[in-house]
């Protein structure tokens, strides 16, 4: 098996709120490897830690009310990003690694053309000439897919739509050809029909670079067609990891089995369900209180008293090569308790 | 963009016009004659004449508004009691010395405050943004004819290092003509700019701290740095660039502060200029002077702001490229 | 200063710690309180404030001598400060501290008093301006954008140039009639977006009219612009009417408003720095306590942050 192109091991991020609410211990204990060359969905509801995730990667944590705790482990290429040195990481941020984030309108600085929002990463990391940098963008633009590259590279952010100015972050994120792109809900802010379009770029993308991408989102439709594997997350950490399709052939998380159930299909017969949508019950807990034990269990239909009182490690499946696909929840130990309740 | 310039421009002159109108309205109302032709102050007869004939002193009131409205157009503002001249004419005399002070003041308010707002804004909730906050929020509660007095006392009568008023020397440069007598006006308009800069700088410092902290938490600033950027060009070029918009709005609110602060800042440092000339004024029950020196300082005030406004509208893409203001 | 002064200063002082550690406490309480108090020198300004009202409210007890007695002309005249002239005299021989003390009802009350007249105005003309929104919206904005126009302090030059001698109660008046277009700008704003809100339909609906709406549905909830304009408010009028005073035609002397102190000891800044020194101290600290308590306030009912 290939080394592994990002490999993060027991990631905690902690955030300090204000007043006696706490610590919220937003990402406790994330571990996975991203591989070159490949799609990995990070898929989840919102607080579950996924943003944090990707942020922590990068070191964009805001220091004051964030911070990294000591044990957790991040390296990229071979050399360990939480010890790097800020001019090395810099180096590596929009250059080796790129991020894109999830609101293109207030993600791009409004009063600067694209085109040279584009441009500076080249200028900073690649030292090319504001020329060369902005045939560079232009390029960029083309890849993209946007029309008109030599006029529209002069514009505002203000004067193109959502779905443009999501290509712009992708130009600006991919000129400096980076070997990780993480791409934080890219889909989220658009309509559906533009949703499909910049899938389809990125996978393009992906395949014309051969870069690896880490697709970050809450809907499970965006990682069923883009990506190789996907890690589910929950409250924190890491509930089940494996390729997509055994993720999606054979959930054995519950919390994975409840999202994928959630999901109305066109093809089920209305008497089957009757006539009501699956929901998991209950609420994502708040990060400042997580629940003892595994932290799905209040809401898990097949928890027992073990789950309430001992957190699950990631449990390899039996069947499976190690690590490729793993759970963390009991069920695996005692797999007769599933049968119960199906 | 010209459309929405000349609608702007228009508005400016209806608020000017506006102006103008309820003066009059005042002028009408309180007791006495108008522009100085009666017996109480003493004119000469000719004089008196000038003004009934140019005010229309014995005309119904529509055709005494109209005839005020065609002198303002022609500058003429009435006569002064106090200097036996033309209105005009004595404001005109001291407008050089107000700008150069307001002009020089603005230096020091919108340097340092910048300044000051930027650092504290980057070194946010740290112990120089704490105590650089106090600081300034001390100085922009004082008075400022009050810490003109303070700095005139130490700066000038205990340390003599700046002179304790006027403008320049009276006996060796009674005007500018040498490098030598361009000092020295420097050197008399420091400490009264300083006055006035300082409090200003305070109430900008104060402003712009809030412009940029709101800028910096912004999304693209984070893409900036996602990008490997440099924290110094992140907030030096990405950041500022989007706080200056809110600066610019300061442009058109620093005209009254300064207006203001004259009229003080002029008496404590006894500077030729409209303020001083304005309160003079006042005791010399001389209002036509200080109707038109009001006059002439809405017409400042309504300029300033017109300029803010283009400026802001030539600075911000959004605004420049959709062309006109919203 | 006699035993009995001493004593009633420090029962100000003590006073004002225990109306300050009230406030704190009762502050304390609420969520929007809790974002006060994150500000510590909007906790110093509370203790400020309510030591100087103490001050003023208590003058006869704190203040040893009539403020306006002219003690002994030929010896006592611009006396440093001392343990009998707590603040020493000024060129009339008069107790700078006994001024100071009587000061601060003058200053604080005219403070108050044209405050209140702009913000009722202010509050009043934005909330029609807001709430009515037609042709009377764009009248009135204009009306404001034409009263900022002139700046406040030539407004009151002319108007003691026009009417000769202008009584202070006019002029306390008129102070507070120049001074609410900007709160009018800061509620219409509020009451904009509030007018569209899901209660002022329902009061609309039970057929409550205009009058009722804005006053008793609108008005409470646009609190927050209205109590922030007050607190700086304040401290801009005791500003000017220090300015105006200073230039000798705000408050007149004999009357001890600590503009008029200045003035008093203007000419003799360099014999007896004193006499202008702690009045000009006394408007700083006064209203740097209003700025800073109005910042906390600013903070403490942004809407924005509710809940945090």
């Amino acid at each position: 098996m290939t080394e592994p192109l990002l490999h993060v091991r027991d990631l905690k991020t902690y955030f300090v709120t204000e007043h006696g609410g706490g610590t919220a211990r937003a990402v406790d204990g994330v571990s996975f490897d991203v591989y070159p060359g490949e799609t990995l969905g990070l898929v989840g509801e919102s607080g579950c830690g996924k943003t944090v995730t990707s942020l922590s990667i990068l070191r964009l944590i805001p220091e004051p009310p964030g911070h990294i705790r000591p044990g957790s482990f991040i390296e990229f290429e071979g050399r360990n990003l939480l010890t790097s040195a800020p001019t090395a990481l810099r180096a590596i941020r929009g250059n080796r690694i790129a991020m894109t984030f999830q609101e293109p309108m207030t993600s791009l600085n409004p009063v600067f053309t694209v085109g040279d929002q584009i441009a500076e990463a080249a200028i900073v990391h690649q030292r090319l000439s504001r020329r060369a940098a902005r045939a560079r963008a232009v390029e960029m633009l083309t890849l993209v897919g946007i029309p008109d590259p030599q006029e529209r590279v002069d514009h505002y952010p203000h004067q193109m739509s959502g779905g443009m100015r999501q290509r712009v972050m992708i130009a600006m994120a991919l000129i400096c050809r980076p070997q990780l792109l993480i791409a934080d809900e890219p889909t989220t802010a658009l309509d559906v029909t533009i949703q499909a379009q910049i899938l389809e770029l990125l996978d393009r993308l992906q395949r014309e670079l051969g870069m690896a991408v880490m697709l970050i989102t809450h809907d499970l439709g965006v990682v069923a067609g883009s990506a190789d594997r996907v890690v589910v997350m929950y409250a924190g950490q890491v509930v089940e990891q494996a390729p997509t399709r055994e993720l999606f052939a054979r959930p054995l998380h519950p919390y994975t089995e409840g999202l994928l159930a959630s999901v109305p299909r066109l093809d089920t017969r209305v008497s089957q369900v009757r006539g009501r949508l699956h929901s998991i019950p209950g609420q994502v807990p708040a990060a400042t209180a997580w629940p003892a034990g595994c932290r799905f269990h209040p809401r898990c239909p097949y928890a027992w008293d073990r789950c309430a009182t001992e957190e699950p490690p990631p449990l390899d499946t039996p069947g499976s090569e190690p690590g490729t696909h793993t759970v963390r929840c009991w069920l695996l130990t005692e797999p007769q308790r599933r049968e119960r309740r199906a | 963009m010209t459309a929405w310039l000349v609608r702007r421009l228009a508005a400016a002159i209806a608020i000017v016009f506006a102006v103008v109108t309820i003066t009059f309205v005042l002028i009408h109302l309180a007791p006495g004659t108008p522009f100085g032709a009666d017996e109480q102050h003493q004119q000469d007869p000719e004089v008196i004449a000038r003004l009934v004939r140019q005010f229309g002193l014995d005309q119904p009131l529509p055709v005494q508004y109209v005839l005020y409205l065609r002198n303002l157009l022609h500058g003429e503002l009435g006569q002064s009691f106090s200097q036996h001249r033309p209105v005009a004419d004595a404001i005109a005399d001291t407008i050089p010395p107000t700008l150069t002070l307001a002009g020089a003041a603005l230096v020091v308010d919108f340097g340092l405050g910048l300044a000051l707002g930027v650092y504290q804004a980057v070194r946010a909730r740290r112990f120089g943004d704490v105590v650089l906050g106090n600081v300034a929020l001390f100085f922009h509660s004082l008075p400022t004819f009050w810490l003109g007095l303070v700095l005139l006392l130490v700066f000038g009568q205990w340390l003599h290092v700046f002179p304790v008023g006027g403008m320049r020397d009276p006996v060796l440069c009674p005007s500018v003509t040498s490098a030598r007598c361009f000092g020295d006006v420097l050197w008399h308009l420091a400490l009264p700019a300083l006055t006035l800069g300082l409090v200003g700088a305070a109430g900008t410092a104060r402003y712009q701290r809030a412009a940029m902290l709101e800028v910096v938490g912004q999304d693209y600033v984070r893409t900036a740095r996602a990008k490997g950027l440099r924290e110094r060009r992140v907030l030096l070029v990405h950041a500022l660039r989007n706080a200056l918009l809110s600066f610019i709005t300061l442009i058109g609110l620093a005209f009254p502060f300064l207006l203001t602060g004259a009229v003080l800042v002029e008496t404590v440092f006894a500077w030729p200029g409209m303020g001083r000339l304005s309160v003079g004024a006042i005791f010399q029950r001389d209002y036509p002077l200080v109707t038109g020196a009001a006059l002439v300082a809405s017409g400042v005030v309504v300029l300033g702001s017109v300029l803010a406004d283009v400026l802001y509208a030539v600075a911000d893409p959004r605004i420049r490229a959709s062309g006109g203001s919203t | 200063m006699t035993v009995w002064t001493w004593l009633a200063l420090a029962g100000a002082v003590a006073l004002a710690l225990v109306a300050a550690a009230e406030v704190r406490r009762h502050a304390a309480a609420r969520a929007a309180g809790r974002r006060f108090l994150r500000h510590p020198t909007a906790s110093l300004g509370v203790f400020i404030l309510a030591f100087f009202v103490t001050l003023a409210l208590a003058a006869p007890l704190v203040a040893p001598y009539d403020p306006t007695r002219q003690l002994d002309p030929v010896h006592l005249q611009n006396q440093p400060p001392s343990l009998r002239f707590l603040l020493g005299t000024d060129v009339y021989s008069r107790d700078v501290w006994s001024r100071l003390v009587y000061g601060a009802r003058l200053s604080l009350g005219i403070g108050t008093i044209a405050m209140l007249v702009a913000v009722t105005v202010g509050a009043g003309v934005g909330a029609v301006a807001g709430y009515f929104s037609h042709w009377l919206d764009a009248v009135l904005m204009r009306g404001v954008d034409v009263g900022l126009a002139v700046p406040r302090i030539f407004v009151l030059l002319m108007a003691v140039a026009l009417w000769e001698r202008l009584p202070l109660g006019a002029l306390v008046l008129l102070i507070g009639f120049t001074g609410w277009f900007v709160t009018s700008r800061l509620v219409r704003a509020e009451v904009l977006s509030l007018r569209e809100r899901e209660f002022v339909a329902a009061a609309r609906a039970v057929g409550a009219g205009p009058t009722r709406v804005i006053f008793r549905h609108v008005l409470p909830n646009a609190a927050a612009p209205i109590i922030v304009s007050a607190a700086l408010g304040i401290g801009n009028v005791i500003l000017l009417e220090a300015g105006l005073s200073f230039l000798g035609i705000g408050v007149p002397s004999p009357l001890p408003s600590w503009g008029s102190m200045i003035h008093d000891g203007w000419q003799w800044i360099v014999a007896a720095p004193w006499t202008s020194g702690f009045p000009g101290l006394a408007i700083a600290f006064v209203v740097m306590a209003l700025n800073a308590v109005g910042d906390g306030l600013r903070d403490a009912l942004d809407p924005r942050k509710e809940g945090t």
